[in-house]
């Protein structure tokens, strides 16, 4: 029966792989010769060539337009009809008398915009961590329908940030879903959506509860490599269970913590979608965060005004360029220490 | 060199326009049934007129509002569309003078508010007003009666409306007295009501004035006394639009401040559920007036198909369809020869011909400085400020001193930048 089945699987494979056998011959003799006359490196770049084309028109080419949008001003969208005035759009941005207090600001929103965003990171990133850890823990152990449990943990990463959104603003508005089960259970029902700082928890409960099962599969893969003999001798030492998890859970999933905490950073800088469909923003100017603010300056206000919004997205830029700068030497030292081990 | 041909062409294919001769594509979005009623419309035009494919495009009222300004700085977008943000955008429409068969006729029938439409001091044809709207309120009559209070005048003051809605509040306990939406432009009548002047002796907006500042502290004092439904305001920001027709439709308040398109929405979701009525505008200590609008069906002048343009545009213009548009989507009409004939609204709706009847002598106290705004360039950032600022008083964020400041640096603020 299992001859059978391997039979079957290896013929399978051969009849996917040939159309790529077939294009990998008819491309070899070209290749061959490009290889003769460029030498090592030259294929190094013929190969290279495409990805850095799709960057460069991509990433590279809108970043460039960027700058030079926030050095313009005017409502016009083509940047040949706008007004150049250098540094004055971040002059705006930087007009305060206390940076602490956005009142003095004379683009207070934007400060306002700053101010949440950083509050947000620190209060988010925290608990998504220590969620993500914990529900990786839990996943880890012998647990009865464990792929199950996984599955719905994973469940929200699949949703359209919109999706989110919305049906978290079914279940908390005024008449939604929680205070249903609030008035049931004889509570008072409270306006999550309007009052300040349930709005404020909102967006950080919702944003965790959409991206903790990615988080939580990244810690999950980590204490699956941590090798199963070290608890042994810890239990056979008679280690209790939180010793155990200080002196070798923990160090040894020291790296894809950090993993995670950049990618959480990285991602809470950025958080707009969720939490625009849920609260646009409000109330007040309580959920304001930057994404947002540089949406509604750039694209959503009737008098659009691009040069501020590419100067707010810059200053934004500069922010996650340290963070994955951060990211990408904490991925350089595990490389390393993976080398030396 | 075939292959190359070849790929060439496919590649020239792909990427061209998807415009072709023939094609008229029209961008449309829905308040109500009108969608329905304009597609039916232009079946019948595409009947007649087989050589011609007219595509109507439904969408979002927010891809009007944010995407097609884009289409059209970038000289692209759809050859016609049904917009309401018509003098910002007046520059990319097309003069229909050369292209409709008789420029006379539009300028009788839809002159009136050709100046909504185009930049200051022209003279083209731009389209025309699928609807004139106005801004005013909605009772829910059940809601009053069951309360035992009565339905106040038609000079009834802003404060005198409150009180009575906040009585109905009290004996219906209900979350909130009553709504207005979330837009500048419909607390503008309010505030020109109480005596507001938006536009400067340079045509340039004015700082706010004392009409302004009163009815503004009214509002946030009435959210704060939980009178006002506070959701709708607070809690959203910036210049965000939020409508308050759910909760009039769901019995969840007493009056409602809006516009006359709102009649059809109303009708067809309220049903019998309960009784309502529109009411014009409440009074303030300078005027009882209300906002006018609306929306327009203008030409875009990147279009490749004028001739076709022009005769759709004819089509649709034509006053026994501008009446038939008019008596189906229960909007009031633009077109001269529509209002001065007798309109037989299709509703065996109660409430719908007595709201419509309400917003037609509500057409006839409009102030002049509310007249004015629909041909005033700026009034999209006076009422984007308005909004914005006063949401974060009544949030608790800034004073009331605080955000008329605000609110007069965020105009001068936008107005310099856009005439850079």
């Amino acid at each position: 029966m299992g001859d059978v089945r391997n039979g079957i699987a290896t013929r399978a494979g051969a009849m996917i792989l040939a159309p790529v056998g077939w294009l990998a011959n008819v491309f070899d003799a070209p290749l061959r010769m490009l290889q003769r006359r460029t030498g090592s490196n030259g294929m190094a770049v013929f190969f290279l060539a495409p990805n850095m084309l799709v960057f460069g028109i991509f990433v590279l080419f809108p970043l460039v337009i960027n700058i030079l949008y926030s050095m313009t001003g005017g409502g016009a969208l083509f940047l040949g009809d706008r007004t150049f005035v250098g540094a004055d759009q971040y002059g705006r941005l930087f007009s305060c008398g206390s940076y602490l207090d956005p009142k003095s600001c004379t683009e207070d929103l934007f400060w306002i915009a700053v101010w949440n965003t950083l509050a947000f990171v620190v209060l988010q990133v925290a608990m998504m961590v220590a969620v993500a850890l914990v529900t990786a823990l839990v996943l880890n152990r012998e647990l009865r329908a464990r792929s199950f449990w996984r599955a719905v943990f994973f469940f929200p990463v699949l949703l359209s940030p919109v999706v989110v959104g919305l049906i978290w603003r079914w279940i908390l508005q005024r008449q939604g879903l929680l205070n249903l089960m609030v008035f049931e259970a004889g509570g008072t029902p409270v306006n999550w959506l309007v009052e300040r700082n349930w709005a404020f928890t909102a967006t950080i409960m919702v944003s965790v509860w959409a991206h903790v099962g990615f988080y939580a599969l990244i810690l999950l893969a980590g204490l699956q490599a941590i090798p199963k003999d070290l608890y042994e001798a810890a239990e056979m030492d008679g280690t209790r269970p939180l010793r155990v998890f200080w002196r070798i859970t923990l160090p040894l999933l020291a790296p894809n913590l950090l993993v995670v905490l950049v990618l959480t950073l990285i991602r809470a800088v950025q958080i707009f979608d969720e939490v625009y469909v849920l609260t646009g923003g409000g109330p007040g100017t309580s959920t304001l965060f930057l994404t947002q603010y540089i949406y509604e300056v750039g694209f959503a206000s009737m008098l659009r005004n691009p040069g501020l919004a590419s100067a707010a997205s810059i200053l934004m830029g500069a922010v996650l360029v340290v963070l994955t700068l951060i990211q990408l030497g904490i991925a350089r030292r595990n490389e390393q220490r993976g080398k030396m081990r | 060199m075939r292959m190359n041909s070849i790929i060439l062409g496919l590649s020239a294919g792909l990427l061209s326009s998807t415009a072709f001769a023939g094609d008229v594509r029209v961008m449309w979005y829905s308040d109500g049934v009108e969608g329905e009623v304009i597609q039916d419309l232009l079946n019948r035009f595409m009947k007649d007129n087989p050589d011609i494919n007219v595509i109507l495009d439904n969408v979002a009222y927010k891809v009007v509002q944010e995407q097609l300004p884009v289409e059209l700085e970038a000289g692209r977008g759809p050859d016609i569309a049904r917009v309401t943000n018509i003098k910002e955008l007046a520059d990319h429409w097309l003069d229909l003078t050369p292209v409709v068969a008789d420029p006379a006729y539009w300028q009788t029938n839809f002159g009136d508010q050709f100046d909504w439409m185009r930049p200051d001091g022209s003279k083209v044809i731009p389209g025309f007003m699928t609807q004139l709207t106005l801004t005013g309120g909605f009772v829910n009559k059940t809601l009053f009666e069951q309360a035992g209070v009565p339905i106040p005048a038609d000079t009834a003051t802003w404060d005198e409306w409150v009180d009575a809605a906040g009585k109905v509040q009290q004996s219906q306990q209900l979350n909130a007295a009553f709504a207005i939406d979330r837009s500048g432009h419909r607390i503008s009548a309010a505030n020109i009501s109480y005596g507001a002047n938006y536009i400067g002796g340079d045509r340039l907006p004015a700082p706010i004035d004392a009409g302004t500042k009163a009815f503004a502290e009214k509002l946030v004092n009435w959210v704060a006394d939980g009178r006002m439904n506070k959701e709708i305001w607070v809690s959203a920001s910036g210049t965000t639009y939020r409508a308050g027709a759910d909760d009039f439709i769901n019995g969840q308040i007493a009056y409602y401040y809006s516009g006359s398109w709102q009649v059809a929405n109303l009708a067809s979701k309220i049903g019998k559920n309960f009784d309502w009525v529109a009411t014009g505008s409440p009074c303030g200590t300078a005027a009882c007036t209300g906002m006018p609008g609306g929306a327009a069906l203008v030409a875009v002048k990147y279009t490749k198909n004028a001739a076709e343009v022009g005769k759709v545009m004819d089509f649709l213009g034509r006053e026994d369809i501008m009446r038939e548009f008019t008596e189906r989507t229960l909007f009031l009409p633009a077109h001269k020869g529509v209002l001065a004939g007798k309109i037989d609204y299709k509703t065996d709706d109660e409430n719908v011909k007595a709201s419509l009847e309400a917003f037609l002598k509500a057409s006839g106290k409009i102030a002049p400085n509310a007249a004015a705004l629909p041909a005033w360039k700026w009034g999209t950032p006076v009422y984007g400020a308005l909004v914005t600022r006063i949401s974060q008083v009544m949030a608790g964020e800034l004073k009331l001193d605080e955000a008329f400041v605000r609110i007069d640096e965020d105009i001068k603020a936008q107005v310099a930048e856009a005439s850079k």
